[in-house]
């Protein structure tokens, strides 16, 4: 298995998947009878995967760690999910939304794949409305379309500041149908513990039933991996307390590729964090972004009067600002990229200018937009020399209606009024651009075992675009994976049912449980989350927003030594045979801590800055763009995929050259 | 701020559970009522005993897996946050907080304070959903246009997250608005008036079936529930119920 072959059909990059769907080969309906699925995840990907392959006939089994698929992160999504439908009239087209991707991802996302992403969002918006998707819709009864960064178009459908959770219920729903008829077997509160290949083959899973504790086994035809994204290698970030990266990090110790784990996405408007007790971080849409206008003070000295509460924000002069997104990009200002916002964020904040007790926080100021809209309100109104006080009350209504659900979530986290006073943010981490690497078929370098959605290494290159995620996902589970698992699975119509008492289960079975024995035998000193928080602080120190060759190698150290500290003194209380949720703990942070070295190890060797990576030691020195970050397409143009070789720094890079034949390769510019 | 909580204790579904006392010091009033019961844990496992077992996860109100009786009410003192939002600074210096799980015949205790909703779950498989095929010609998602105020109400009622502090604060255990934020999402809408009917009666009979108690009314439900799902939606589902009785009986 030395060469990647990523499979991409011939033909001109807008017929290939029509082609190739054309002539895929397809199983018979009784024969899919016959045939068995496991699909690891029940979000937007897992979910829509899971109840389209059992339509279609397939018998599904479907695993989630949470008491519901209901209950997946795809949940938490807030702002939208784009896609090429043009309703707005504004020139979208597929061909821009798969151009927006490109570029947005700072070119690093294989062209076919965007292609077809771009191809099939505008049916993921036909098949959720057809399943009682509330989206937002205007007075004449349409649907509605909001903005995001990085776009020059309106493409993006939303519910609210919900469209996540709009959406998984819409997924769940189809699951639901097919679990009534008995076509999906779903098990909820199971944990994937690992991957079973037999001849060469995925052919099963041993998970946790994690109410009694119980191993089981659980064997199928073909595995989909749908089980999210790997931010909380840093502790701390937007996504669930039980995001993980097992299942996709036990799949890669088996055999599966590993791709651009670095291309990592900080999202620049988080709430910070308020001290040691912080167990995750809040995220506040981009959307936000529209109307607010990012700042920091000019001087030091207010810096310090504000952190110490002598002086309040709103009392600080307009010249005696720096709105530095407006400063150093005038093209673009407050809507520039999420990479790009959010090191402009750390730079001010390293000099000394962060404007909490952390000093790590910017401002977020609403003041302009509400005075802004109040004016116009007043206007449309009728109502002449509106008095200040009645433009500010006209002005909040508007953003009131705009954001209302996200002011309100703010004021119940950090207990200050944000119409009042601008809200403080700081960029989180929040989004795994890098995964497992997959061929255009979605199927990973073990036969018979596919990825989907944030768990792969995906179409958004190094940098994902906001309102895409969601469209990922949908597009893999509804449209892609139910196609191209029929070419696979077309040859295992004569396989029959695979037995579970074979001596691959066995292995695998035993290997987990000396693992969780290990865990539970251990009887050290410090709790998992001690480790967890330990390696949170070495990566987002060394491997978060800015990196270099020092700090990445000091972090491999750093990690290795947590890992086998962890390994001497963990304790995991309670037993195997019972729910014990510090078990579970301890099996991921585990692998989270083979996981962040083999992270910096992808961080190190790429030796360019690119979307969400950003290496010290290639920035542009001079003109315009000095300080900005230097793509190095001579020497980088590739997708990283790793193999495993029995330890996270040894793992071998093969590469997958990046070809460019319908986009022209530029340098981002939004100066 | 310095704190005496009074915590379930429950080793599995048969034993029989009590409240322990536990004394937790050095609160920050920042941190949200999880995080506290974090530093609990992290406090008991350093002295050797078994944390609290209790669920959640996206910790910002969404998913629905959190949940948990504070001071004798669902999600506890404050209004429209779930228990991972709430926030410490509701509570004073040298407070006693009981904690206790969702208590209702149909939702079980599995350990200390997380219960077994699957009830809830079996539900949503009799009839919460529109028997459409993925299928990539399904018609223009423009095609029908549906009145804003119909989109919103179904928006309104769609945002259930399914979290159960309804039937837990409920004299009766009926999970009457649970049900009826789906039956009534899909009634608003032109794509759910082919199952109407089947619809409303199948969810309403697994509901039966499932042991949950019958609504008087009451209101307590709408005042605890997060996401301030409104008792008109059960009027409505009332509504949808009788009308589809009478098909049903002809
Ligand atoms: C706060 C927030 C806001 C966002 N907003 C947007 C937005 O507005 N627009 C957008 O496009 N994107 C957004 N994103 C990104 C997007 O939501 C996610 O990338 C996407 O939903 C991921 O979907 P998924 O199906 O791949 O994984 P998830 O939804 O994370 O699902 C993972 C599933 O895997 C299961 N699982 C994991 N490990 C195991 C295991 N070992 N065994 C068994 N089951 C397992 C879980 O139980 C779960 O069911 C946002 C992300 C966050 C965190
Ligand atoms: S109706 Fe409210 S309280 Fe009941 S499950 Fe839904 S969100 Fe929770
Ligand atoms: S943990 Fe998700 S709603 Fe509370």
């Amino acid at each position: 298995m030395s060469k990647l072959d990523s499979k991409i059909p011939e033909g001109p990059l807008k017929d290939k998947w029509t082609n190739y769907k054309d002539h895929i080969d397809v199983v018979n309906p009784a024969n899919k009878r016959n045939i068995d699925v496991i699909v690891v995840g029940t979000g937007l990907a897992g979910g829509s995967a899971a109840a389209s392959l059992a339509e279609m006939g397939y018998n599904v089994k479907a695993f989630c760690y949470q008491d519901s698929p209901r209950r997946a992160h795809s949940i938490a999504a807030q702002g939208g999910i784009n896609a090429a439908k043009n309703y707005q009239n504004d020139g979208d087209s597929v061909y821009r939304l798969f151009y927006d991707t490109v570029k947005g991802g700072d070119y690093r996302a294989r062209e076919a794949n965007v292609y077809r992403l771009a191809e099939v969002s505008a049916n993921i918006i036909d098949q959720c409305v057809a399943q009682g998707v509330p989206f937002a819709r205007d007075y004449g009864g349409l649907l509605d379309n909001r903005s995001f960064g990085g776009v020059l178009v309106s493409r993006t459908f939303y519910a609210k500041g919900q469209t996540g959770q709009q959406l998984l219920l819409g997924a769940y729903s189809a699951m639901n149908r097919q679990i009534a008829k008995g076509k999906i077997a779903m098990h909820n509160r199971h944990e994937m513990l690992d991957l079973v290949i037999v001849d060469g083959k995925a052919r099963g899973i041993i998970a946790r039933n994690m109410i009694t504790g119980e191993i089981e086994r659980h064997s199928a035809h073909a595995v989909v991996i749908a089980s999210g994204g790997y931010g909380n290698v840093f502790y701390l970030s937007t996504n669930a307390m039980g995001s993980n990266a097992s299942a996709a990090w036990k799949i890669h110790k088996k055999g599966a590729y590993f791709a651009n784990a670095c291309y990592t996405q900080i999202h620049p408007t988080c709430i910070p964090r308020s001290g040691e007790h912080q167990s995750k971080l809040t995220l506040m849409s981009e959307s936000l972004r529209n109307d607010g206008r990012i700042w920091v003070p000019k001087k030091l000295e207010d810096v310090k009067a504000i952190r110490e509460k002598k002086i309040k924000p709103v009392q600080i002069a307009e010249q005696d600002r720096d709105y530095y997104l407006e400063r150093r990009y005038p093209a673009y200002g407050n809507l520039v990229p999420r990479d790009v916002a959010s090191r402009a964020a750390k730079e001010r904040c390293d000099a000394g200018y962060g404007v909490n007790a952390t000093g790590e926080a910017v401002f977020l100021d609403f003041a302009t937009a509400i005075e802004r809209y109040g004016k116009e309100k007043a206007m449309v109104s009728g109502i002449e020399n509106p008095s200040k006080e009645k433009i500010t009350e006209l002005g909040e209504a508007v953003i009131e209606a705009k954001y209302g659900n996200l002011f309100q979530m703010y004021e119940k986290i950090v207990n200050e009024n944000p119409y009042k006073t601008p809200m403080m943010i700081y960029p989180a981490v929040h989004y795994a651009m890098g995964g497992i690497w997959v061929d255009y078929n979605l199927m990973t370098t073990i036969p018979g075992c596919y990825a989907a959605g944030e768990a792969n290494f995906s179409d958004h290159g190094a940098n994902r675009l906001g309102a895409s995620a969601l469209m990922q996902g949908l597009a893999d589970g509804y449209f892609v994976l139910p196609y191209t698992i029929g070419a696979y699975l077309a040859k295992e119509i004569r396989t029959g049912k695979i037995p579970t008492n074979t001596p691959e289960f066995d292995a695998a079975e035993k290997g987990v449980r000396e693992q969780l024995e290990k865990l539970i035998n251990n009887k050290g000193k410090k709790s998992v989350d001690y480790f967890h928080k330990k390696l949170g602080k070495v990566m987002w120190d060394n491997v978060g927003m800015s990196r270099n060759a020092a700090g990445l190698k000091k972090a491999m150290d750093e990690i290795a030594q947590i890992r086998e500290e962890f390994w001497k003194d963990v304790f995991v209380p309670g037993e195997m045979n019972e729910l014990n949720p510090e078990l579970e703990k301890a099996t991921r942070v585990a692998d989270f801590l083979e996981f962040g070295e083999f992270f910096a190890v992808d961080a190190l060797h790429r030796n360019e800055s690119c979307g969400g990576h950003f290496r010290e030691e290639s920035v542009e020195m001079d003109g315009e763009q000095e300080g900005e970050a230097k793509r190095d397409d001579v020497n980088f143009r590739y997708v990283a995929a790793w193999e495993y070789t029995g330890n996270p720094r040894e793992a071998i890079l093969h590469k997958e050259e990046l070809t460019f034949n319908d986009i022209e390769l530029k340098q981002r510019s939004y100066k | 701020m310095n704190l005496t909580l009074k915590v379930w204790r429950q080793k599995n579904a048969k034993a029989k559970g009590a409240l322990e006392t536990y004394k937790l010091n050095d609160v920050s009033e920042h941190s949200s009522f999880l995080e506290m019961l974090d530093m609990l844990n992290e406090q008991l496992i350093n002295e050797g005993n078994e944390p609290v077992a209790f669920d959640h996860d996206c910790r910002e109100g969404i998913c629905g897996m959190c949940s948990l009786y504070i001071n004798g009410e669902a999600h506890g003192p404050d209004r429209a946050v779930t228990t991972c939002q709430l926030h410490m600074r509701m509570f004073k210096d040298g407070d006693t907080i009981y904690i206790e799980p969702w208590r209702a015949k149909a939702l079980p205790v599995i350990k200390d304070l997380i219960v077994d909703r699957s009830a809830l779950e079996r539900i949503q498989h009799a009839g919460g959903y529109i028997s459409v095929n993925t299928s990539g010609n399904t018609q223009d998602a423009n095609a029908i246009p549906i009145r804003k105020s119909d989109a919103d109400k179904a928006m309104d009622a769609a945002s259930c997250i399914g979290c159960g502090a309804c039937v837990a604060t409920c004299k009766n255990s009926s999970a009457m608005l649970f049900v009826a934020a789906k039956v009534s999402q899909f009634s608003y809408l032109p794509q759910g008036q082919v199952e109407r009917k089947e619809r409303v009666l199948n969810m309403v009979h697994q509901m039966d079936k499932e042991g949950f108690g019958n609504c008087t009314n009451t209101g307590a439900c709408e005042v605890e529930c997060p996401k301030g799902i409104s008792l008109e939606f059960i009027a409505r589902m009332n509504r949808e119920y009788f009308g589809a009785s009478i098909v049903a009986e002809n």
